[in-house]
């Protein structure tokens, strides 16, 4: 399938939030799913009729009740709870660029309880399957997703409170 | 709706030969036209299942296959709905026989997979949710089979020793199947012994990648008659449900689900609205289905169906597992075939391989693996993106 990523050719031109840290420029992998600030917040989308929410702001299904909607940019809840994880003990193939060695990677389902939508996102680094449970609280922060010498590109991704 | 005539079906095995899709689909086709005693020239319509890997000729399907089998000039058409393609397919070529354009369609689905996960298309797409779910999550197909797996331990109590039942269950099953990739008997051992994918689901739990292909020939029920076949097994209801929006379940290959803060979910989920759909139109209900062949991307996943069709209640189904209800001889074998995990992905042509095995079972010639007297079956299948279908059979 020889599937083909092309870092340089994505990076440029493009409209990119960049933040210098630890002698490297962080970025996010792509612009506009996130803040990168203290405390991360994903952006989502709000439908000025319906009231209803989605996530991505621009790619979310919409109340076929209120053909006329909107969505506006909104700022989600920063807690959540985990709905169900698991992991990839393989690495995933391209886009996805998986770190050598490769480390599984855990992903989590989260519930946000304002919104009442699940939203898919990896867990930090240093947490593994056995570690989580239905129902545990977490909160969005912001990490590496992949990086080169001169960059750290950044997702969003799931923090387990630690007095759980 | 009126139903239409099953003639004849045919396969080419599943594996991993690594040849032309286009030969798949017309040896599958070939079968099936023996199958039926028809004529290629006598087809007038050929509904393709598209594939989209393996270039152009994938996108246009139906003519590539019209073209393999010499164009004649019969009417052609193709669809796509991700793993229900060839349900699209069938339903299109029914339309067109209920509405008089033609007396005898063929419909066919064939693929040629890579190796290893299946990912997106080539380039950079940051406005494509199915892009975007490999790039930012790395969110595999087998990581939304492991979400749900774990959900369903954490509410119906679920065990790993279930699922694994599951594919010990379906490898009996096909053993006896020759079209078939995987004819190996898999003991509980063999299951924990693979290792894990995506936990809690291990490596002989998820379905692989496969070539293969799969064609059926149909017609009005007039036109059986008029050929002398007088007691088809026919298509009775066919499902192309999309979800009702606000779906409350995380879905491949969404980075969220809907939110239901304003509008509650529907009663009836997306899931168990495809079965509803063919039993309504069918005018059955999940009491008067024999067999049934369901979309078994993973173990747990043939588990949600039993339920999601209505065989039982929700929670229950690990109960119709391990009481023998849903092997051979019980009281509704689920996937005589040995369902995807005995074959594997073969995209476009799955959908169709369903129908085939139920068109074998409910005309009593699925030999060793027969479900004895079957007479309604049911077929449940779902793509990406919001594809789900369905198709009831029955004689």
């Amino acid at each position: 399938m020889a599937a083909t990523f092309n870092i340089r050719s994505f990076l440029k031109d493009r409209k990119q939030t960049t933040v210098v840290k630890d002698m490297k420029i962080e970025v996010p992998a792509v612009e506009g799913f996130f803040t990168i600030e203290e405390e991360a917040h994903l952006i989502g989308g709000r439908f000025k009729r319906s009231g209803s929410y989605c996530f991505p702001k621009d790619l979310g299904g919409s109340d076929p009740n209120f053909p006329e909607d909107e969505v506006e940019e909104v700022l989600l809840s920063r807690f959540g709870k985990i709905w169900s994880y698991t992991n990839s003990a393989y690495p995933p193939p391209p886009p996805f660029i998986a770190a050598e060695p490769y480390e599984p990677i855990v992903i989590a389902a989260v519930e946000l309880v304002k919104e009442k939508m699940v939203i898919l996102g990896q867990v930090v680094n240093g947490y593994a399957v056995e570690d989580l449970s239905v129902g545990m609280t977490v909160e969005v922060v912001v990490g590496t997703l992949y990086e080169d010498s001169e960059r750290r590109y950044l997702t969003w991704m799931w923090k387990p409170l630690s007095e759980e | 709706m009126e139903d239409i005539a099953i003639l004849g079906v045919g396969m080419h095995p599943w594996g991993k030969w690594g040849r032309n899709f286009v030969e798949y689909g017309t040896v599958a086709a070939k079968k099936a036209l023996d199958d039926a005693q028809i004529e290629w020239n006598e087809v007038g319509f050929i509904s393709g299942a598209i594939t989209v890997r393996c270039g152009y000729p994938g996108y246009v399907a139906g003519s590539t296959m019209a073209r393999a089998l010499g164009f004649n000039g019969t009417q052609v058409a193709s669809s796509y709905a991700a793993c229900a393609s060839g349900a699209t397919a069938l339903s299109v070529a029914r339309g067109q026989i209920l509405s008089g354009a033609c007396n005898v369609a063929l419909v066919v689905g064939a693929d040629t997979t890579p190796d290893g996960f299946l990912a997106p298309n080539d380039g950079i797409r940051t406005d494509d949710t199915d892009w975007l779910r490999f790039h930012m999550v790395g969110a595999t197909n087998p990581v939304y089979f492991g979400l749900h797996a774990r959900r369903r331990m954490e509410l119906y109590g679920a065990t790993q020793e279930d699922f694994a039942l599951v594919k010990v269950k379906n490898s009996k099953h096909a053993v006896f199947n020759e079209n078939a990739r995987f004819n190996k008997e898999y003991a509980l051992e063999d299951v924990y012994s693979s290792p894990v994918v995506s936990d809690p689901l291990r490596l002989l739990e998820i379905c692989t990648t496969s070539d293969g292909g799969a064609a059926l020939v149909v017609s009005s029920l007039d036109y059986a008659k008029s050929l002398g076949v007088s007691d088809p097994v026919r298509v009775s209801a066919i499902a192309l449900n999309t979800p009702t929006y606000p779906d409350p379940l995380i879905d491949l290959p969404y980075l969220a689900t809907d939110s239901s803060a304003t509008t509650l979910p529907s009663e009836t989920g997306f899931k168990e609205s495809i079965g509803k759909h063919v039993y309504e139109e069918a005018g059955v209900g999940p009491e008067d289905i024999d067999v049934a062949e369901v979309y078994d991307l993973a173990s747990s996943m043939e588990l949600d169906w039993y339920e999601q069709l209505g065989f039982c209640k929700a929670g229950e189904a690990e109960n119709l597992l391990r009481d023998g209800s849903t092997s051979i001889g019980g009281r509704i074998p689920v996937n005589p075939s040995g369902g995807l995990g005995a074959f594997g992905e073969a995209v476009p042509a799955q959908a169709i391989a369903q129908v085939c095995e139920l068109n074998w079972q409910l005309s009593n010639r699925a030999g060793k693996r027969q479900v004895e007297g079957a007479r309604i079956g049911i077929t449940a299948n779902q793509g990406l993106f919001g594809h789900g279908s369905s198709v009831l059979l029955r004689r």
